[in-house]
């Protein structure tokens, strides 16, 4: 009965990002601009769950060389990513392919990872273990020998799942870890007091200026949504908007051709992924194996896109004004280069004066949430 | 012709295979022939519709629709022996919009041929388009298929020389839909004899497809969905044993069969038409058979688009639509009903609403 009461309550709760596991001051309802936060049946919330995640997902002991976590490349203290770094470290240095992208708000999402290679954040979370250039291991096996035998997990698992020794699976592990996720969501940006409030001060005219575009002359609003009651900034979608794949071009027939002979699992195709920057570039191909993913790439969201640079799935666009001009430009970032065979239909050049890209990068500084706005640093320019 | 009945069975068995032209139809292809040596496979692109503005700029939504289709056909492993352009390459006849096509044409990476639409001819009768694309009719044979092409989009000569000003009026008025200075597209007298001619070195049991931009049966003629001796042509290849017309025009899945005669339309690259009982000034005859491709999404600037695969195993044509951002449909030659079907959707129960809800 009390399992069940706390899942209800969690259901419609949103826990503060500012409080630490134990201190959550509890929420009538979502942040201001966010719907509520998606919960798996099998997998309900808890205050003890919550704070086992995120221990767990701070743990550097589950690399192979004891020194990276989650948190090494989502770090909280950078809004849950790695900027400045174009692409991840992992251990030893190595580096992937791919810019890892903010947890905020991550709980929303239907599929993980750049290429939506996962389909929830308890799936998600087994992968980064195993891939060489992350965390390295050869298995999940040190994981749980780790949390079988730790004290303090042994008595955390206890308590959240009433399971210790054997009894402890990924399932747990990767279920806790995904319930500290859920809780980094946030919304209450000023464009949500704006949009959502009608609080016509809370953006500057040049902010103003830049929703108009955003909706209009931009076209961005056809992949990064914002609705009547709630505004996650995807359409949960898969695009190819001219990045990465730019630079392979003469090499699809080969690397894609190559790719589907190999037959590769999602395992497989998590390493390659991450290990080749060629067959990278196939995007969600990689994953569906249809002509219309070719280079093409989950939407982020574009919530405090201002204090998680670099961007794009390649981390390859410093500023938001960089993303802004490739955009512009139809899909290439340097003005007249050949724009990929593969291209989404909705990208083509905009027309978008300088001063109107100023605006659109005006708006999205307005996208910043509360928790995060000491990270902000006068924003893209 | 065994050999095309024995793999023809393997073909069906395989049925599960037949929706996978969204993947590079890696598997497919070779899973279906028996005899790697005498089947084959030939992708078909068509309506591109390239529209010059002024100076270098062209329409970019109909540049790209080509650019992709090309591309994606370029994917395509086993490679298809050739590849077919259906027609309406240009928008206005023009040299800027035929060279621009020609130029996206010649990335392909396999031999292509093409076929005369009437957007490529009204201005200068097909004169620049033979240049740069050769005869506006012609036959080869391709093992063991008798391929014929013919130019399909002539009309009364009268209406050609006589009626207009100038070419480019000319053009425009050939280029409107319910137009009532329009005229009906036909093959004509001389190109009939010619196909009579050709057609008479050609065994009976040979297999035999023809391409044509307009179809060779009259659907609706608002629209020139239509050829005018649509009748005579049909005569002329309802003594072969296996028979099939391939045709652009219309910009959308239509298939029909007609005594041993199968039909089978290509989708555009460049924008969709609907269906004409949408339209209804005078009565369409689509053919019943049709089941109509999907209701578009317009968040996809290509959907309700595409290009085709198409396979000759049987000698029939298999048609695979490569439908972006769509669900793909294939169409195949059913040797029990002696028609063309849809391997899906066929059946009156097995119809989907997007169908239906225009």
């Amino acid at each position: 009965m009390r399992r069940i009461w706390i899942g209800l309550v969690f259901a419609v709760a949103v826990v503060s990002l500012a409080a630490a596991a134990g201190e959550r001051a509890p929420a009538p309802s979502s942040p201001l601009g966010l719907p509520p936060v998606p919960f798996p049946d099998d997998n309900p919330q808890s205050d003890e769950k919550v704070a086992l995640g995120e221990k767990l997902f701070n743990d550097k002991r589950f690399s192979s060389t004891g020194t990276v976590s989650c948190g090494t490349c989502h770090a909280a203290e950078k809004a849950f990513t790695d900027g400045p770094l174009r692409v991840s470290e992992g251990i030893r240095k190595l580096t992937g392919t791919r810019n890892a992208p903010t947890v905020v708000n991550a709980a929303y999402f239907r599929t993980l990872f750049w290429d939506g290679r996962s389909p929830s954040l308890e799936d998600q979370a087994l992968h980064p273990f195993l891939n060489p250039v992350e965390m390295g291991l050869e298995d999940h096996q040190p994981i749980l020998d780790i949390v079988r035998s730790d004290s303090d997990y042994a008595q955390r698992f206890q308590a959240v799942f009433g399971k210790k020794g054997n009894a402890i699976t990924m399932r747990e592990v990767t279920q806790a870890i995904a319930a500290f996720e859920r809780t980094k969501v946030a919304g209450n940006s000023a464009f949500d007091r704006y949009w959502f409030e009608n609080d016509t001060s809370a953006l500057t005219p040049a902010q103003q200026r830049g929703f108009e575009l955003f909706v209009n002359q931009g076209r961005c609003v056809s992949c990064h949504r914002v609705e009547q009651t709630q505004a996650l900034f995807t359409d949960q979608r898969f695009h190819n908007v001219g990045v990465g794949i730019n630079a392979i071009q003469d090499g699809v027939p080969a690397l894609a051709g190559e790719f589907l002979r190999a037959k590769a699992t999602l395992s497989e195709v998590d390493i390659k992924v991450l290990t080749d920057k060629r067959t990278s570039e196939l995007g969600r191909f990689a994953v569906s194996r249809g002509f219309d993913d070719l280079g093409s790439f989950k939407t982020p969201t574009l919530r405090n896109v201002a204090v998680t640079a670099p961007y794009m799935h390649d981390g390859s666009l410093k500023t938001l004004r960089d993303v802004m001009i490739h955009y512009n430009n139809g899909g290439v970032t340097q003005a007249g280069d050949r724009v990929n065979d593969f291209l989404s239909g909705g990208i083509r050049p905009l027309n978008l004066t300088e001063a109107q890209i100023d605006d659109l990068v005006a708006f999205m500084e307005a996208l910043t949430s509360p928790e995060f706005s000491r990270l902000a640093q006068g924003g893209g320019k | 012709m065994c050999l095309f009945h024995r793999s023809r069975r393997e073909f069906l068995k395989g049925a599960g295979a037949l929706a996978a032209v969204s993947t590079l139809p890696v598997s497919m292809v070779e899973l279906v022939f028996a005899d790697p040596g005498q089947n084959f496979t030939f992708a078909y692109i068509s309506d591109s519709h390239i529209q010059h503005i002024a100076g270098k700029n062209f329409v970019r939504n109909w540049d790209r629709g080509l650019i992709r289709a090309v591309a994606e056909t370029n994917l395509l492993n086993p490679k298809p022996d050739f590849v077919v352009f259906g027609g309406d390459l240009a928008q206005l006849g023009t040299k800027e919009e035929l060279d621009h096509g020609a130029e996206m044409l010649a990335r392909l990476a396999r031999p292509y041929r093409c076929v005369m639409g009437e957007h490529d001819y009204y201005l200068d009768l097909g004169e620049y388009w033979s240049e740069l694309f050769g005869p506006h009719h012609y036959s080869w044979d391709h093992k063991g298929v008798h391929f014929v092409t013919l130019n399909s989009i002539l009309t009364y000569d009268d209406w050609t020389h006589k009626r207009w000003p100038t070419a480019q009026q000319r053009m425009l008025e050939m280029a409107g839909l319910d137009n009532p200075n329009g005229s009906p597209f036909m093959i004509g007298d001389a190109q009939r004899a010619w196909l009579r001619k050709d057609l008479e070195a050609v065994s009976k049991n040979t297999p035999v497809v023809v391409f044509s931009h307009s179809p060779i049966q009259k659907i609706y003629k608002g629209w020139n969905f239509w050829t005018e001796d649509a009748e005579e042509v049909q005569a002329l290849l309802k003594p072969f044993d296996s028979v099939t017309v391939v045709y652009g025009h219309v910009h959308q899945i239509q298939y029909n069969q007609i005594d041993r005669i199968s039909f089978h339309a290509v989708m555009a690259t460049a924008w969709p038409w609907p269906y004409p009982e949408t339209y209804a000034q005078a009565k369409p005859h689509m053919p019943k058979l049709t089941v109509p491709m999907n209701r578009a999404d317009p968040f996809f600037e290509r959907d309700a688009t595409g290009w085709q695969l198409i396979d000759l195993d049987t000698g029939r044509v298999a048609m695979s639509y490569n439908l972006y951002n769509n669900t793909n449909r294939k169409v195949a030659y059913n040797r029990e009903t002696g028609r063309p079907e849809d391997a899906a959707y066929q059946s009156p129960d097995k119809r989907i609403p997007p169908q239906s809800h225009y």
